[in-house]
């Protein structure tokens, strides 16, 4: 989901940094706010962004014939609300940015925008519906990883759709282009990033359930079992 | 069911993960005899969309530094999954001990 260095018009380009600078920055004044009030959660707050770091580490086939990674936000999100990964995002796309010149400086904000922003977001969202719909907690975890992995892959074909529309088509016959190279090859990686984070959260019930509790992310605890 | 659950979810995991590389067959040669490449990263595919696209636009801007070969990029590849993989089974191993200590204590 990486849009590369310089691949984007310079106005898209600061554009992006420009919407996600505000969430980035609001993002790490509540990640502060939360660990000053509650400081036993910083060893949570670390698993999330550890979780981030190895899951976009992870290129994984997919049936479409090409190689492309999860994004490891959802957990982050579920736990400490969307806002909080901006920041997290944001290093790990910094760190391919600079050493592995994956994604860029210059198109930092597009990347920050649907990976550390919309996939998140859209995280929490479904978790939050899944639970009012009173799905079981496991069912939300994994619904609310993988779309928000989706979305953020369909986020990053809209923003080079959106830079280079078609000569003829315009706009959406680019985007279903941009699409067929992102979304489609990420459906079953999406799964697994759900799948993964319904694991680390597994873990995360059977041993830091005094933390999560302070979380308040459980709704009321025994639906926990499911 | 509960108590494989981890297990079964990492094995539909690993499954993901071999099916495709098992079912996607490689393309015939091209007319140049050239072999065709399959499995290359999503990025790049993009970036050649780019350029069918929008055949005059030129990237202004080039990345500042480039891994010096396809090692180099997976050496910080793993890296990257080594520091994360790290701290999360750091963390697994204290919150099981704190566990198992804690059991302990109460039926002592």
């Amino acid at each position: 989901m990486h849009i590369m260095e310089g691949f984007l018009p310079v106005e898209h380009a600061i554009g992006w940094s420009v919407a996600s600078a505000p969430v980035v920055a609001y993002g790490l004044y509540s990640i502060n706010k939360k660990i000053k009030k509650n400081p036993e959660q910083r060893m949570l707050l670390g698993v999330a962004a550890a979780f981030t770091f190895v899951l976009s580490a992870l290129k994984m086939p997919s049936v479409t014939g090409s190689c492309s990674h999860p994004t490891g936000t959802g957990l982050g999100a579920i736990l400490f609300g969307p806002s909080a990964v901006a920041p997290i995002g944001a290093v790990v796309l910094l760190f391919q940015a600079l050493l592995l010149a994956h994604g860029g400086l210059t198109t930092l904000g597009a990347n920050i925008f649907s990976m550390a922003i919309v996939g998140p977001f859209a995280a929490a969202a479904v978790f939050r519906l899944a639970r009012a719909a009173r799905f079981p907690f496991g069912v939300g975890v994994f619904l609310a990883a993988s779309l928000g992995d989706l979305l953020t892959y369909v986020t990053t074909a809209c923003q080079l759709a959106f830079a280079f529309p078609d000569p003829v088509g315009g706009f959406t016959a680019s985007l279903a282009k941009f699409a067929g190279v992102f979304a489609l090859t990420q459906i079953p990686l999406a799964i697994s990033e759900g799948l993964l984070t319904v694991v680390v959260m597994n873990a995360l019930l059977r041993f830091n359930r005094e933390e999560l509790g302070s979380l308040n992310i459980e709704g009321n605890g025994q639906e926990v079992q499911a | 069911m509960k108590r494989y659950q981890n297990l079964i979810l990492l094995a539909l995991v690993a499954l993901l993960v071999a099916v495709p590389l098992w079912m996607v067959k490689r393309p015939a040669p091209g007319p140049d005899g050239a072999e065709v490449e399959i499995f290359a990263g999503a990025d790049g595919q993009a970036r050649d969309l780019v350029g069918t696209i929008a055949p005059s636009y030129k990237p202004r801007v080039n990345p500042l530094m480039e891994p010096a070969s396809g090692e180099i990029e997976s050496m910080l590849f793993a890296l990257q999954a080594a520091l994360g993989a790290g701290f999360i089974g750091y963390w697994l191993g204290s919150s099981a001990t704190r566990t198992k200590l804690r059991r302990s204590k109460s039926e002592a």
